[in-house]
């Protein structure tokens, strides 16, 4: 997927005057805060629970080539095949190649960040075979043509309104009067839609939340059914997942289940959760044909030792974009990228460089509430410091913050200058402020008095008052 | 007084230094009602956080280095101010994770080092204050200090002890206002959106007075609740615990 991070501001600008796209995202709070709030309150484990995750995550990382070696023999063993690729091209090639020897026309799809971030959709459509998204999100935002905005909702920028509009230009085969106004007529109205496809898809494509190294099963977790319909009416599963989703056990699978439903959409379980071990055995009922993994690393394995690992844990649910207030306030699109939020805002510089994506990890208050509620324990504001300071050292960050940092730095470290320096201040803007006590604009502050006042000072400063009062003590 | 309290380094934060003396005259006051001797180092500036936080770490280090020389020797050092407070605390021992002498005393420094409203209730063990104000105060908990120093129930205990003064809960006292440091001035636009649904919300409450233990919070707060017209007065917590809420409330003129 080609970024726009570079103009994040620029989106950010789009984003906030968006009037309809804001209303779409004030449903964020009610429709996920709250939900993950009261089902943590109510599993009185749920913090011991994090640390365990964090562990599990940790131990397989410290393992990885082991945990995918062993995940590959399994898969194998069981009668599928993995596909190790570097990069965004060769999982593109490797599943065009895939439906090519199937002979595939259509694909179904389910959700899958990793197909956004290998652009997968418009690389099978450019080479004649036609792929259906079938999450209810997903399918919403092909037919509008747009990138998802969310990692688990992805057309959560999207109003019932438009849904709407968008189903009666698409389905105009249906009664143009017909009722679309609640969530359970568009996704009656998807399912009809659907059904067909899922019977004339040649090759069903799913994510993975887990690979399990033990059994070398995957693991989806939905709550429309549409995984399991994608990759059991097909006639052959293709899986693509990124290389840090693996887990050693299923044990270790289940643990970190309980923590991703409640993080995620405030829910104990999803309502589907598929494991899926392989192609269909003789004695099976139904299933696949055949199985492949296509297991994307694009960067992942150059985070592994670096303080940039701990990314790595991430488990896509989404609670860190939940509770951030500058996501809340621009929405995903902003970010330009496949991941919005504070992960995005880690695992954006990491996959497409801090160059490209230097504004993400900048546009942050550091308040912290991502990391507060990351099941994983991410500590998504200290990585994004680390590439505030990478971007420092390379001289990436603007001139005017540079110098502003330096004529600060200078007075910050001789306390009897800067002690003049502030107690002038002080007494000039004090005086200036008096009658008013605020600006309404400042000369080179205009990034704070564009959009508030800037309270005036007292008038003289602390360590001025407190020599002259206590100055014989 | 038979026995001497602890001896307290006053860090007085750049803010309250520059903008607002009277927060720093409340933290010592509350300092010494509850027995402590306080002390004012000269030789401090910042804690550092404006080149921290923006990738400079050679500066962040320069300006901690100086800290942590101002501050040697005394049992406790406190700001009135949950961020400063924080980034002593949490962040300096990792700031010199390879240099291990400096790192010992940053670890030493950082374990002494509290939020005023914090130490007062955690340390000082203080239940109630001598304050009177009479009206209603909505409270909003600035992010470093709720998140890095778990400072949420104390400010709300002591304004409890307050005479004539009701606490009307803000609903997103939680949600971050927009200050966030440089971001304010780095995505203006942002930052906006994020403090007008705050000021919104304060308004909505009803209260009289806005109260954090945060002057960057505040003056953000303050400067958009002027700019919107709201008359909420806002104030930072220690002047009301302190009974120094009787000046100018921040960004109203002076009284003459």
């Amino acid at each position: 997927m080609q970024s726009t991070s570079r103009s994040f501001k620029a989106n950010a600008h789009r984003a906030l005057n968006d009037a309809v796209l804001q209303r779409a995202l004030g449903n964020i709070k009610t429709g996920f805060q709250e939900k993950r709030r009261r089902v943590v309150e109510a599993l009185p484990e749920f913090e011991a629970l994090r640390d365990s995750g964090r562990d599990i995550k940790n131990h397989t990382l410290a393992h990885l080539d082991f945990y995918l070696e062993r995940f590959e023999e399994k898969v194998i063993a069981n009668g599928g095949t993995v596909h190790w690729c570097r990069t965004p091209a060769e999982a593109r090639e490797t599943i065009l190649a895939i439906c090519r020897r199937r002979e595939a026309r259509t694909v179904t799809k389910g959700k899958s960040m990793v197909a956004e971030e290998i652009g997968l959709n418009a690389f099978l459509e450019a080479n004649a075979i036609e792929p259906v998204e079938t999450d209810l999100g997903e399918y919403i935002i092909q037919i509008r043509n747009e990138p998802p905005s969310h990692i688990i909702a992805p057309a959560i920028h999207v109003t019932r309104e438009q849904i709407a509009e968008d189903f009666r230009r698409h389905h105009t085969e249906l009664d143009p009067a017909r009722r679309l106004e609640e969530p359970g007529d568009f996704t009656d109205e998807a399912r009809a839609q659907l059904r067909d496809r899922y019977f004339q898809a040649d090759v069903g494509i799913t994510g993975a939340n887990f690979l399990i190294a033990e059994t070398g099963s995957t693991v989806i977790v939905t709550n429309e059914g549409n995984g399991d319909m994608t990759q059991l009416l097909g006639k052959c599963h293709v899986v693509i997942a990124s290389l840090e989703k693996v887990v050693p056990t299923l044990d270790d699978a289940a643990t970190i289940l309980r923590l991703l439903a409640r993080s995620a959409t405030g829910q104990e379980m999803s309502v589907y959760t598929t494991f899926s071990t392989g192609p269909r055995r003789p004695d099976d009922l139904d299933g696949p044909e055949e199985f492949h993994v296509v297991l994307l690393d694009n960067g992942r394995s150059a985070m592994l030792g670096t303080q940039f690992q701990d990314m790595l844990r991430c488990i896509r649910c989404a609670a860190c974009m939940n509770h951030c207030p500058v996501y809340a306030a621009v929405g995903g699109h902003a970010y330009g990228w496949v991941y919005p939020g504070p992960m995005g805002a880690v695992l954006t510089p990491s996959l497409i460089g801090v160059e490209e994506a230097g504004h993400l990890p900048n546009a942050s208050t550091f308040c912290g509430r991502c990391e507060s509620v990351c099941p994983m324990r991410i500590p998504l504001p200290k990585m994004m410091r680390h590439y505030r300071t990478r971007e420092f050292e390379r001289g990436l960050a603007p001139p005017m913050a540079k110098g502003g940092l330096a004529v600060w730095a200078f007075l910050a470290t001789r306390p009897t200058l800067y002690r003049f320096v502030t107690g002038m201040a002080a007494r000039v803007l004090g005086a200036l402020g008096r009658r008013t006590g605020r600006f309404k604009s400042l000369p080179l502050a205009g990034g704070w008095t564009g959009v508030r006042d800037m309270p005036a000072p007292e008038g003289r400063s602390f360590h001025a008052l407190w020599a002259e009062r206590r100055g014989g003590r | 007084m038979t026995r001497a309290g602890p001896r307290v380094g006053l860090f007085v934060t750049c803010l309250v230094d520059l903008y607002r003396p009277t927060v720093g005259f409340a933290a010592v006051k509350l300092m010494e009602d509850a027995g402590c001797t306080v002390e004012v180092p000269a030789a401090q500036t910042c804690c550092g956080q404006p080149a921290f936080n923006s990738g400079d770490t050679a500066d962040a280090k320069a300006v901690a280095r100086g800290v942590i020389d101002a501050f040697d020797g005394y049992d406790y050092v406190v700001a009135p101010s949950g961020s400063c407070a924080g980034m002593i605390h949490e962040h300096y021992p990792a700031l010199f994770a390879d240099e291990p002498e400096t790192a010992l005393r940053a670890q030493h420094l950082a374990k002494r080092t509290h939020e005023l409203v914090s130490f007062l209730v955690d340390i000082l063990k203080v239940e109630r204050v001598a304050a009177v104000f009479p009206g209603t105060v909505t409270y909003h908990d600035s992010c470093s200090g709720l998140r890095e120093l778990q400072v949420k129930a104390q400010p709300r205990r002591l304004l409890g002890s307050v005479d004539g003064l009701t606490l009307t809960e803000l609903p997103s006292a939680e949600i971050c206002c927009g200050f966030g440091g440089t971001f304010c001035v780095k995505y203006p636009e942002i930052s906006d959106k994020m403090v007008t649904d705050k000021a919104q919300d304060v308004v909505a409450t009803g209260a009289g007075t806005l109260l954090a233990g945060d002057l960057g919070c505040l003056l953000n707060m303050a400067g958009k609740l002027s700019r919107l017209g709201a008359d909420t007065k806002v104030r930072h917590v220690a002047e009301v615990l302190a009974g120094l809420a009787d000046g100018p409330a921040i960004g109203e003129p002076a009284k003459d």
